[in-house]
């Protein structure tokens, strides 16, 4: 691929960029991974805890059944390896959105393998550049509470309705080597988990973040040490991390200092990354196995269960919409890519007993028509003031010619304001095409009376006047008349 | 296995225990009797033995996704030394 060509200039020569990511995507559920309390995002400070999430003496954590089964659909949605048996262990480290002084992780028996996931830089066509990243492992662990700096002067104000809700922890393998497949792996993932259900993938709630690892080397040479920027929460930021890291990296290096493993923070204000000093001892977390908690143990049956409860995913779905439905590798890459998006269109294929026949205008009725609209509106999908069902009436007095596309996206707009149904609209404001060759013949016949002059340099060979009669035609019908129609009554007569 | 000083004050640092110097000289004696008598298990040969993780037959015990607890925010914050608008209030720790 193209962009495994992404070096950094150095003074000594062309750099390289080793990137891994730790994703960490929280599991939808309604109550949290130990405990009772509610998960629900946006709530009054301190009131979604329980006695356990707040590590309360004598208190017991419980394991969330829902949780364990988005983990392995998660898993099985990758080809990943599902561990029948896994254990849960105790990472210890002090901070003050930590009341238990540890989290609940697992760290030597994960409840989910190796994987892979199938990234594209090219979204348009996504088989023409693709390449496999490795997963190395998910596990399941518990989130932190929240800091808030900004409300006191001296003092840091705690929120623990995030702490203990569950995460998927996401590894991938050190497989990318530039900002663009960093990118490409983290918004393929989330496409994945959407589709699953598996995590809402909303960056901006903090629904899934990343800690970024990144190395440089000489092409082809040894792995270099790498740094660990945390908490990364967005696309751009992800790759910003990685410019500024790998360039930093060919700097300490080339003015012969050495790279420094360590964990780095973020400043999106600066662009830039920055030493966390304060999680110099971040990797002597002594773990060991948390004694409240037996190993958790699959049955055959229940991952069964798991398997089949997947979706038709994004690889497959796309391939689908390009073998079997005929679309475009735009079109399908386009309506693919979310979940939502997908299944709106499918809707509306669903309206028809023979879907290849639609498919291809209606992709492209979508992806140009609705998504232009949408983006117009700032709605999502979801929210389209128009239904799969409306926008399959509109598409159907095109394909049976009772409007031309032309009145199609007049009658579109008036759907968007008013609501109407496409035939109601077409028969109100009188919009039907005129496909009557009778009522054409005579308004054809009125516009060569009115151009003679026309007409006769048309006949001496002035073949680019054509589109002048269709104008006029077509002006003195209002637009209505169907232009197939026209075309044909006017090569006819002109002769 | 064995324990010297600087070990001490560092496991000491990352529980956020504060020890003295003279405290910190008798740990590494005591560790490394606590080190040494646990480490005669290491005499019996158990490469094959399955690590038992429950006394009593028993299995990992799951809970269905239910919201079950929460609203007790009084609660949650009776024993906080300081407490604010809801929220616990510690020193400022930033970055």
């Amino acid at each position: 691929m193209t962009e495994s060509t992404y070096r950094i200039q150095g003074g000594t020569g062309e750099w390289e960029v080793v990137i891994g990511l730790e994703v960490h995507a929280q599991i939808t559920s309604e109550s949290k991974l130990f405990s009772g309390a509610s998960t629900e995002f946006g709530a009054e400070p301190n009131t979604q805890v329980s006695l356990v999430d707040a590590a309360m003496p004598g208190m017991l954590p419980t394991l969330n059944a829902e949780c364990v089964r988005q983990a392995v659909r998660t898993g099985l949605a990758i080809d990943a390896q599902i561990n029948k048996y896994s254990r849960f262990d105790r990472k210890n480290y002090f901070y003050a959105d930590l009341p238990q002084g540890y989290q609940i992780s697992q760290l030597y028996h994960p409840i989910v393998g190796e994987g892979v996931i199938q990234i594209s830089l090219d979204e348009k066509d996504p088989d023409a550049h693709g390449k496999v990243i490795g997963v190395e492992r998910i596990h399941i662990e518990q989130d932190a509470g929240k800091l808030m700096h900004d409300q006191h002067p001296t003092m840091s104000y705690v929120d623990l309705n995030r702490c203990g809700v569950a995460l998927m922890e996401i590894v991938s393998k050190p497989d990318m080597t530039s900002p663009k497949e960093a990118a490409a792996y983290v918004r393929k993932l989330r496409s994945i988990l959407r589709y699953v259900g598996s995590c809402d993938g909303n960056m901006e709630q903090g629904s899934m973040r990343a800690d970024v690892n990144v190395s440089v080397r000489k092409p082809g040479g040894e792995l270099g040490t790498r740094t660990e920027t945390k908490n990364v929460n967005s696309m751009r930021f992800i790759q910003a991390v990685i410019e500024y890291e790998a360039q930093r990296q060919v700097d300490v290096i080339e003015d012969g200092g050495t790279v420094v493993q360590e964990t780095r923070l973020f400043d999106p204000d600066k662009g830039e990354t920055r030493s966390m000093r304060s999680k110099e001892d971040a990797h002597d977390y002594r773990y060991f196995p948390d004694p409240d908690l037996l190993p958790l143990e699959l049955e055959d049956d229940f991952i069964f269960d798991c398997k089949a409860s997947l979706p038709e995913l994004p690889d497959e779905k796309r391939a689908r919409y390009k073998n079997v439905l005929g679309l475009s590798a735009y079109n399908a890459a386009v309506l693919t890519a979310e979940h939502e998006t997908a299944l709106w269109f499918e809707e509306l294929l669903e309206t028809t007993d023979e879907p290849e026949k639609i498919a291809s205008s209606a992709a492209n009725w979508v992806t140009s028509e609705l998504f232009g609209a949408l983006n117009r509106m700032g709605l999502s999908i979801e929210n389209s003031p128009v239904s799969p069902a409306q926008a399959a009436e509109l598409l159907g007095l095109v394909a049976d010619g009772t409007i031309s596309g032309k009145i199609a996206k007049q009658v579109f707009e008036i759907m968007l304001e008013t609501g109407d149904g496409a035939k109601k609209i077409v028969e109100e404001q009188g919009l039907k095409q005129e496909s009557d060759t009778g009522a054409i013949e005579k308004v054809i016949a009125d516009v060569m009376a009115a151009n003679e002059d026309k007409v006769a340099q048309y006949r001496d060979g002035k073949d680019k006047l054509f589109g002048f009669f269709v104008g006029q035609t077509m002006k003195a019908m209002q637009g209505k008349a169907n232009p197939q129609v026209v075309n044909e009554l006017l090569k006819k007569t002109l002769g | 296995m064995s324990i010297d000083k600087e070990t001490v004050k560092k496991i000491a640092s990352l529980s956020r225990i504060a020890i003295t110097e003279a405290e910190a000289d008798a740990f590494v004696p005591e560790l490394n009797q606590i080190l040494g008598w646990v480490e005669q298990l290491g005499e019996v040969d158990c490469s094959k033995v399955e690590p038992m993780t429950a006394v009593i037959p028993n299995k990992l015990r799951l809970r269905e996704d239910v919201v079950t607890d929460g609203a007790i925010r009084d609660k949650i914050l009776a024993n906080a030394p300081v407490a604010e608008h809801g929220f616990f209030a510690v020193p400022k720790v930033i970055e």
